[in-house]
């Protein structure tokens, strides 16, 4: 709805041809100009920012990242759905490192839009099959013994408009339905105690039911085993309060499992006999087969990587040589214990270097660093996870489910890389 | 080592937690934490005191209760434990027939549903696709692919309509659902749709789904020895996607406009621009910054409402070029009957009429079918009014 901006300014794609023919000085990552064309007038030359002062402290009470990082932002696909209230946008993972996702531009997803709400509007209800319903507010939350936790947290439909061929070129909008950030928490089974769990009998057939704030309320349904292993009530993410936009003052972590159940706003936990077979877990969040029958109850996220780097939105600029390609990877079901990359279409791979050593259902950066001769490349990343899973090729994916899933697409991505370094998202034999 | 840490809690004191944990664990009864018993009171000098002051705070064993929370009240569960299950639990006792849910389903749903529930522009379609599931493109409508009803009525009640949700009453839910099943021909138009009657609609795919199965059909992605050398003879594209060319475009200037810039409204761009029609209050030069303060206000409106470029009506119609337009003034969008009569009657948006609604919609139009509850500051108003103004030079009828 940005009106009458867009004639203004060159598409991507002419940026991105302009950058890689220019040899880029664009993004500020040129190369150095040879020696032989004299000294460099950035070093020769005493520059403003050397003399001069910069801005003093409290310039920005809250910092921002600096304008020239302005591009690293959240942007979503218009006609993927109706209305930006109820719809999603993308993390720009083409353009971040390590494994921590800032939160101001880690994706959102709303189903009735981000809502406002205070501290000290916030209410918590357990209630169902529970010795005593309570109600705690967000102080009482507080006084709980609290863990941290690193996890990312994947939409199910990451990847989900790639099913039927490739589709939309950049990771960003390819796999940037995820994010991975340190919470900070009380463990929901602590709060189950709390309020007792000996009415419900026996757990092994017992059901949590929790819903948010928010019109939507996106409640779900969670088996009590899983609610009682590592489900968090989160409030604090990488450090400080969660965003509005992730469910501020308080959400919900269920480690491993599709972000759908991640219920932001979370406002009521019912201990119950059996699913509630919401909407959220029968019309949406259900894989339909290639038969017409659909998969239900599809929580964990399968093994899953890609290379953020070279890719569509990242290309080479500084031409062959060294060159860092790397990417993230990622399991569900637990640590990510190596990830191979091939640079012709899945024909060679080759072990890639872990930037630390897996952790459990978060985030990994991986790095393979190589001298590049300038050919062509068909790159792509294939992870390996501690249950043994290997992470399949796009057609191994279709073969067992088709091409309409919508969720839960973690087949291999590939990037053809060009020998001016723009690379393209497609599709191999 | 246990886990628990009960530092400087004497060992009494210690056991009596340890007790009230096991019988807690053992009976899952009510068992309240005995009160800390004072070890030493009246110490005699000061730095006694202290230890002593530090041995009443406990180091509490992580899987005790505290006792933090109050208790729910009944009416507060009531309140807010809606959900239905597929066997009823939570549907509340009432009725509703197909020929009012059509009256209601017109009303409040159809602008984004359809007349027919066959869906508008991106928004679900809730009916047909009957037998698609296996095709290349299926049709997953509530007829089609839900399993249970009882969804459908629980989103209907807690959730719809988008924009209003919890507004519908229990019979009217009813009566939408009834609606929903009769535009998916499973009932006759003469249905009526109860507590009584519920559990009795069959849903065409109720047995459509499997759990989960990953771990059992595609046992063959684990694998110990994946494949690192020759894994195939050639490799070719098959397919682009620049082909498709779906992909967002960023703007170039991005990088640079990130900062205050970038917050420059559509409107605030338009201030320049000459409007189309002088002699109407839209020609009034455009204040940019009551502009920008509208923009924030219009947050509250834009769920139902669209302006700028590419507006269209959703929930609410769209608001390019209302300041002037006579009321009820859009083809096509579903004005309540009491907007439409103040239309007849010639009136038309400006400044007055939309600051009389603004500050109190259901007062100032009685029927109105916007659920907004209205602005309460002035200041908000006006600033509204100003935004809605910056958007006059566009010209409706470019704008399906």
């Amino acid at each position: 709805m940005n009106a009458g901006s867009k004639d203004k300014n060159a598409t991507r794609r002419a940026f991105l041809k302009g950058a890689v023919a220019a040899g880029a000085t664009v993004t500020g990552t040129a190369a150095l100009t040879s020696a032989k064309a004299g000294p460099d007038p950035l070093i020769s030359e005493v520059q403003e920012w050397a003399s001069g002062l910069g801005d003093g402290v409290d310039a920005t009470p809250y910092g921002l990242p600096v304008r020239f990082e302005g591009d690293v932002i959240r942007r979503n696909v218009e006609w993927l759905t109706a209305d930006t209230i109820s719809s999603i946008n993308f993390t720009p993972i083409h353009a971040l490192d390590g494994t921590i996702t800032p939160q101001g531009c880690a994706f959102e997803r709303h189903h009735s839009g981000a809502i406002e709400l205070k501290k000290q509007d916030y209410r918590l209800m357990i209630n169902g099959l529970v010795d005593r319903p309570l109600v705690f507010s967000y102080a009482d939350l507080e006084r709980f013994p609290r863990e941290n936790h690193v996890y990312f947290c994947e939409c199910a439909a990451n990847t989900g408009m790639e099913w039927a061929g490739a589709q939309l070129n950049g990771v960003q909008f390819t796999h940037g339905m995820i994010h991975n950030m340190e919470y900070s928490g009380v463990p929901l089974k602590t709060l189950l105690n709390e309020a007792g769990l000996g009415e419900a009998g026996n757990l092994a057939d017992k059901w949590i039911y929790v819903e948010g704030a928010d019109a939507s309320s996106n409640g779900r349904s969670i088996p009590m085993e899983k609610a009682l292993d590592d489900v968090l009530v989160a409030f604090k993410a990488n450090g400080e309060a969660l965003r509005k936009e992730h469910g501020y003052p308080v959400r919900l972590v269920v480690p491993g499992w599709e972000g759908n159940l991640w219920v932001k706003w979370l406002r009521r936990v019912e201990v119950a006999n059996g699913p509630v077979e919401s909407r959220e877990e029968t019309s949406k969040y259900t894989d339909t087969l290639e038969d017409g029958v659909s998969r239900k109850w599809t929580w964990v996220m399968d093994a899953k990587s890609v290379v953020t780097s070279p890719s569509p939105q990242s290309p080479i600029l500084h031409g062959p040589g060294p060159l860092v390609i790397n990417g993230l990877a990622w399991s569900g079901r637990g640590s990510i214990t190596g990830v191979d990359v091939s640079i012709d279409g899945g024909m060679n791979w080759r072990p890639a270097r872990l930037a630390r050593e897996g952790e459990s259902k978060a985030l990994s950066r991986f790095y393979l660093d190589v001298n590049w001769d300038g050919t062509e490349m068909l790159l792509q990343s294939r992870a390996r996870d501690d249950t043994g899973y290997v992470q399949p090729t796009k057609r191994q994916l279709r073969e067992a489910r088709g091409e309409n899933s919508i969720y839960h697409n973690n087949c291999i991505q590939t990037w053809w890389v060009r020998s001016n370094g723009e690379a393209e998202n497609v599709e191999v034999s | 080592m246990s886990k628990s840490l009960r530092l400087y809690a004497v060992s009494g004191l210690a056991t009596a937690f340890m007790l009230t944990v096991a019988y807690n664990l053992a009976d899952k009864s009510i068992v309240e934490v005995p009160e800390n018993p004072r070890v030493m009171s009246n110490a005699p000098d000061s730095a006694y005191a202290i230890a002593m002051a530090a041995a009443d705070t406990v180091f509490m064993d992580r899987q005790s209760m505290l006792g933090l929370g109050r208790e729910a009240l009944r009416q507060e569960i009531d309140a807010w434990d809606l959900d239905v299950s597929p066997d009823g639990t939570g549907l509340p006792a009432g009725s509703g027939s197909v020929a009012d849910g059509e009256v209601l389903f017109s009303d409040k749903c159809a602008t984004c549903h359809g007349e027919f529930a066959e869906g508008v522009d991106n928004w679900p379609e809730l009916a047909g696709g009957e037998g698609s599931l296996a095709d290349e493109d299926p049709l997953k409508t509530v007829g089609s692919y839900w399993p249970y009803l009882s969804t459908a009525w629980d989103y209907v009640h807690r959730s719809m309509p988008f924009g209003a949700a919890q507004t519908l009453g229990v019979d009217e839910t009813y009566a939408i659902t009834a609606y929903i099943l009769y535009s998916n021909d499973l009932v006759e138009e003469d249905f009526t749709l109860s507590n009584g009657n519920f559990l009795d609609v069959a849903m065409p795919n109720a047995d459509g789904f499997i759990v989960d199965d990953r771990e059992i059909s595609e046992a063959h992605f684990w694998n110990s020895d994946p494949c690192m050398k020759n894994c195939k003879e050639s490799v070719e594209i098959t397919m682009r996607a620049v082909v498709l060319d779906v992909t967002p475009e960023e703007d170039e200037n991005e990088s640079e406009a990130h900062g205050e810039n970038a917050i420059s409204s559509p409107g605030a761009e338009t201030a320049s621009v000459d409007v189309a029609n002088p002699g109407d209050s839209a020609a009034a030069p455009l204040d940019g910054k009551l502009i920008e303060a509208g923009e924030k206000v219009f947050k509250k409106c834009k769920a139902c409402h669209q302006v700028g470029e590419g507006a269209a009506n959703r929930v609410g119609p769209h608001l390019n070029g209302v300041m002037g337009r006579v009321m009820a003034g859009i083809d096509g969008f579903k004005y309540s009957g009491a907007l439409k009569e103040m239309g007849a009657a010639g009136m038309t948006w400006n400044e007055e009429t939309l600051a009389a609604f603004m500050s109190d919609p259901k007062g100032y139009v009685k029927g109105t079918r916007m659920s907004f509850n209205g602005l309460r500051k002035d200041s908000d108003i006006v600033a509204l009014t100003e935004y809605l103004r910056s958007f006059s030079q566009w010209d409706a009828a470019i704008i399906q």
